[in-house]
């Protein structure tokens, strides 16, 4: 599987409430509630650092999880995030600039 | 979505975090809207350093909703600053303004800052009612011409129309307005006393046959029979249950930096200035005693007909003098939508011991009176 590579849409709304973060699209104004799996994922979806790394240098940690099912979870759930437009998706690390770029609707 | 927002609230009331904030940035303005409730003064706000400041501290708080109301917010010069720095701590961001200052390149940069929404108040769709209540000539054109504006960078716009007797027979047409622009409206019949307690402005409050007509129209209330329904009196939840979000998971800053419970809730219960927003949110004994209130610790809407289904403000009953009190604009509410009358209104109704004089008359010749 190739690396991936994850950043958070520069125009999202978001707040941690214990742990768990609600997230706004700022594409449609969806509104979106993490559990605290995801919301560790998405606080360290800088752009820079993988998927996988995060999956295990965060989540593994965190949680009493396989890395293979915990990877193959995180991917699918960052799909599912790129898809209603609050997070960015890539094989290769994501600039500051590409982020800012994928704003315009 | 609205379900999920509850949802937030109620968990942000369970742990104590005021998810919702309005900061007045100032309550300076450029029109003089007839029935508005603020001193149109500067007495001191906060700088931008103070404001930053405080978004700061209210990201960490946990703040998740920012609304930026005046006064009209591009008053201040450095509004595109504050609005910046909002971004940059991922508040969702919404906006309250007359909007006569939004022009393309203000729209355009509205949109880049990622805004949520924006609510421009609109009173009639025609020029002479509206600029009669803002006394600016021009300041219809304005106003929708910005929202124009927004609407064509993308940006969802919301016009807010205040239902008071020199504009009530206009809000059909603030509808096609709507409709026309492609935006939503809201509608409200409240009419809120100057922060000083002065209550001349309430003159202009519609009265029981236009709010009775009002809620007859569909256009405005959804389905008609529901929404005059008469409840089931309040039963053990209900009166266990807290009167608004009012300083549960909402509150209020002022542009000086005063905390209130809300914007239509003068009560004092901290200064940022003196205070961390946290310490005022967490610590206030305002706050607190705010928060201790339930539906069964008010007097009379505790027993009231209306007491599950009534839309009373604490606020305005604060206003009114006593916030464990009702609100007699929402005793009308309710009256108007039911027919049935209010505890408070029946309590207020001129009592019928004064037609029967009963004077101490001498006896006399054991006639007695």
């Amino acid at each position: 599987m190739s690396k991936l590579y994850l950043a958070r849409d520069a125009r999202s709304a978001v707040r941690v409430l214990d742990g768990e973060a609600m997230v706004m699209s700022g594409r449609d104004s969806t509104l979106f509630s993490l559990n605290k799996t995801a919301t560790l994922i998405w606080q360290a979806a800088d752009g820079q650092t993988s998927l996988d790394e995060i999956v295990e240098r965060r989540v593994c940690q965190e949680f009493d999880v396989e890395f293979g099912s915990a990877l193959q979870d995180a991917e699918n759930m960052a799909r599912e995030l790129a898809g209603h437009g609050i997070l960015q998706i890539s094989e290769e690390p994501i600039s500051q600039t590409s982020r800012l770029a994928g704003e315009s609707r | 979505m609205s379900s999920l927002i509850e949802e937030m609230g109620a968990k942000a009331t369970a742990l104590g975090f005021p998810l919702c904030v309005q900061i007045d940035l100032t309550y300076r303005c450029n029109e003089r809207c007839v029935h508005c409730y603020l001193d149109h003064e500067d007495h001191g706000e906060m700088t931008t350093a103070e404001i930053k400041d405080l978004l700061d501290q209210m990201a960490e708080a946990g703040v998740f909703v920012l609304t930026l109301s005046g006064g009209e917010i591009l008053m201040r010069k450095d509004f595109f600053e504050i609005l910046e720095h909002a971004r940059k701590l991922t508040f969702c961001i919404k906006l309250k303004t007359n909007a006569v200052m939004i022009r393309e390149r203000e729209a355009a940069r509205i949109r880049e800052l990622g805004v949520e929404s924006i609510q421009v108040s609109i009173y009639s769709h025609r020029a002479e009612v509206h600029d009669g209540i803002t006394l600016i000539p021009g300041s219809l054109k304005r106003s929708v011409d910005a929202i124009r504006f927004l609407k064509s960078q993308g940006l969802k716009v919301t016009i807010a129309n205040v239902l008071m007797l020199p504009t009530v027979q206009d809000y059909p047409g603030v509808q096609a307005l709507a409709r026309d622009l492609g935006v939503v409206v809201t509608i409200d019949p409240t009419i809120t006393p100057m922060m000083d307690g002065d209550r001349s402005v309430l003159r202009l409050g519609i009265g029981q046959s236009e709010l009775r007509q009002a809620f007859a129209d569909e256009s405005l209330v959804g389905n008609v029979d529901e929404f005059c329904a008469i409840s089931a009196p309040p039963g053990e939840s209900e009166l266990e249950s807290v009167p608004c979000s009012a300083g549960h998971s909402t509150c209020y800053v002022s542009p000086y930096g005063d905390v209130y419970p809300c914007v239509q809730f003068p009560l004092p219960t901290g200064n940022v200035r003196q205070q961390r927003f946290i310490d005022i949110w967490r610590h206030s004994d305002q706050m607190n005693e705010v928060r201790s209130i339930r539906l069964k610790d008010l007097s009379s809407c505790s027993q009231c007909a209306h007491g599950a289904s009534c839309t009373r403000c604490p606020g305005l009953a604060y206003m009114e003098g006593n916030m464990r009190g009702p609100s007699s604009q929402d005793c009308e509410k309710s009256f108007a939508r039911t027919g049935v009358p209010s505890a408070n209104l029946l309590s207020k109704k001129p009592s019928m011991a004064g037609l029967v004089q009963i004077r101490n008359i001498p006896v006399v010749a054991g006639v007695s009176a």
